[in-house]
């Protein structure tokens, strides 16, 4: 990626450097964000970043130069809805991760896509607990040991961009650290929608996730991205067994349904309209 | 018009914009008359995922620029504690009613208790200072509840209101106010020299939206919001501030009631739905010549020690007619050399009136 100093203007450079662990694909998901804001235009005044607890939930928080709400674990996602009911016209962007967001976090995840609020969250999906060291997460594969799953996890892992599509989001989409532009790509459509927009970001810990399967270094869980990474135009050639294991990347959904809050707007535009001619 | 009613009634007096809620027994119907009213005049309701949400949501709108509120029982309280720490954290103005029914846990879904007093001031783990308010009738269901979002702006700290039960579903005659009678206290809003998280006692507010890239957070805290959580100092000025803002306005912030307390030799404390009878069974008894008097508290915490202390000092006795084990007596103990004896009721029964008389003839 070409370095732009404009992007600079959306740093809180004096935070700087980040607390990520060396390799950590969180500063790939925190450069993407700021290129593509940098690159769509968007003024960090209309920009109001809410987060959770978790290694990713620091990209927003303190990083980024823009009003942050950074919240109790799990929950970012409901109280990013009130923020969008109070000031549905700015970005009300969640950034955090899949332990916070589908984990302790789920019921909210799937309330805020069925109601298609319209936040954009970018849900950075490592397959551990890594702040804690490296605890099963909702998302680590079948079989992988972990400090809390010594003889490999017992559970099968949860497909979250699927579960947020069955909820009705208005568009979701599915990609790794590897695929920078892509992702960026994607970002900014997700900013440009109306609905509940989610991207879920398949990225790299190297620290507490990679060494348990034998990716130590973020450059090895890249090619590992790289290597198993299919895009979903080409599933459809693809039988289940050949799919096994594999990362279906690009967009799953995008679709135009009543946006939370507008629906919210009309009716007390409605009433108040009732209520003063009464 | 019925308690609950009046709480919701009381919000909108108070200024209330946005409410988000979840249903639970006896409190649905603070929700149910915000659904109806609030949109009638440019506010919000919203019936969230659980109360976990709904004080979560709560705060992100009071940061976006909202006078906002929850309402709940027992489990839904228990289940709000970590993100009320929150509001605590961050200094986020906003009111929570806790229409307290009998617990613990499902309990007695239905029926009312004052089992939440400690809860309201400990829930949340970790030091700090609540408000709370304690209505005992329909009319104070609304006027507390419009303060309780005065107190909430003013102190920036997230206020109380526990009614029970009872008296959330006590129907009794209520008078609305005119509202301009009610002043509103607006919302200090800070400007660039100014810090949103210290530099005074009880710092301005920086709103979401207005392009001052204000940075709040849950952990510890410099005075300029971004994160400092291995300081010891930072800490420790946090923590003392937002505790001792409050605590040296106990005094501006004591409501209660007093009755007869002049030559009185016994004293009866209690508050809410327990101080109906309460007053019934003091009024019975001066009228038989015996020397009682009532003191009853309109808020909880921060508790009136004072006044509390001074009673002490007159009387013999202290009576505490409460709906619950002793969790408002032991508190008066703690101030008072003379004997506390709590009139402890519980079960979703309230006292009656000849049972606590019964208490009083006793000890006079
Ligand atoms: S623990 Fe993992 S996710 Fe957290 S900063 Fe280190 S590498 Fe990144």
């Amino acid at each position: 990626m070409a370095a732009n100093n404009n992007i600079l203007n959306y740093i809180r450079e004096e935070i700087f450097p980040t607390a990520f662990c060396p390799g950590c694909g969180c500063g790939t998901v925190l450069n993407c964000f700021v290129h593509m804001l940098d690159k769509v235009g968007i003024d960090k005044r209309d920009l109001i970043l809410v987060t959770g607890i978790g290694c990713s939930s620091w990209i927003p928080s303190p990083y980024l130069e823009a009003d942050t709400l950074h919240t109790t674990h799990g929950r970012p996602i409901a109280f990013a809805t009130g923020v969008k009911v109070m000031k549905p016209d700015k970005y009300v962007v969640v950034i955090a991760g899949d332990g916070d967001l589908a984990g302790i976090g789920g019921n909210h995840l799937m309330h805020a896509a069925r109601r298609n609020v319209g936040l954009k969250v970018f849900l950075v999906n490592n397959y551990i607990y890594g702040m804690t060291g490296g605890q099963v997460a909702p998302t680590t594969p079948t079989g992988v040991p972990t400090t809390t799953t010594p003889y490999g996890n017992p559970e099968p892992p949860m497909n979250i961009a699927e579960i947020v599509t069955a909820a009705g989001a208005d568009y979701v989409a599915r990609w790794t650290t590897y695929h920078v532009r892509k992702l960026m790509h994607s970002m900014e459509q997700a900013m440009k929608k109306k609905g509940f927009s989610l991207i879920e970001i398949m990225s790299q810990c190297p620290v507490s996730y990679g060494k348990r399967v034998k990716l130590k270094k973020g450059s090895d869980m890249l090619r590992y991205f790289r290597d198993n990474s299919v895009p979903i135009q080409k599933t459809g050639d693809l039988t289940e067994e050949e799919l096994s294991g594999k990362i279906v990347i690009g967009k799953l959904v995008d679709r135009e349904r009543t946006e939370f809050t507008a629906t919210l707007n009309a009716i007390v535009e409605k009433r108040e309209k009732e209520v003063g001619t009464s | 018009m019925q308690g609950d009613t009046a709480c919701a009634y009381g919000a909108l007096y108070g200024g209330c914009n946005f409410f988000a809620g979840y249903p639970i027994t006896p409190a649905s119907e603070i929700a149910e008359s915000l659904s109806i009213e609030l949109p009638n005049v440019g506010g919000y309701c919203l019936q969230m995922e659980d109360e976990i949400a709904s004080i979560g949501a709560v705060i992100g709108a009071v940061w976006a620029g909202a006078r906002g509120m929850t309402a709940t029982s027992g489990p839904g309280f228990s289940l709000m504690q970590e993100n009320i720490g929150y509001a605590f954290m961050t200094e986020t103005p906003c009111v929570i009613i806790d229409v307290q029914r009998s617990g613990p846990s499902t309990g007695q879904a239905t029926l009312p208790a004052q089992g939440d007093i400690m809860q309201a001031r400990w829930g949340t783990h970790g030091d700090h200072q609540i408000i709370a308010l304690s209505p005992a009738t329909v009319q104070e269901c609304l006027t507390l509840t419009a303060d309780a979002f005065n107190l909430a702006e003013r102190y920036r700290n997230p206020v109380i209101v526990l009614t029970d039960g009872e008296i959330g579903h006590l129907r009794e005659k209520m008078t609305f106010p005119d509202p301009s009678d009610i002043e509103l206290v607006n919302r200090r809003l800070g400007s660039s020299n100014q810090h949103a998280f210290g530099g005074e006692m009880i710092p301005p507010m920086f709103e979401l939206g207005h392009g001052s890239f204000v940075h709040v957070t849950g952990s510890s805290h410099k005075e300029t919001g971004m994160r400092d959580v291995f300081s010891q100092e930072v800490h420790d000025t946090l923590i003392r501030r937002i505790y001792t803002k409050i605590d040296v306005n106990r005094d501006k912030l004591v409501r209660v009631e007093e009755h007869f307390m002049d030559d009185a030799e016994v004293a009866l404390v209690s508050l809410g739905v327990a101080s109906r009878p309460t007053m019934g069974a003091v009024l019975e008894a001066r009228n038989n010549g015996l020397k009682v008097g009532f003191l009853r508290l309109m808020i909880v915490w921060p508790f009136p020690k004072k006044k509390i202390a001074a009673i002490g000092k007159k009387v013999k006795k202290i009576l505490v007619p409460e709906m619950n084990l002793g969790q408002l007596s032991r508190e008066i103990e703690r101030f008072v050399d003379c004997e506390v004896v709590s009139i402890s009721k519980v079960g979703g029964v309230s006292h009656r009136v000849s049972e606590i008389y019964s208490v009083i003839e006793h000890y006079t």
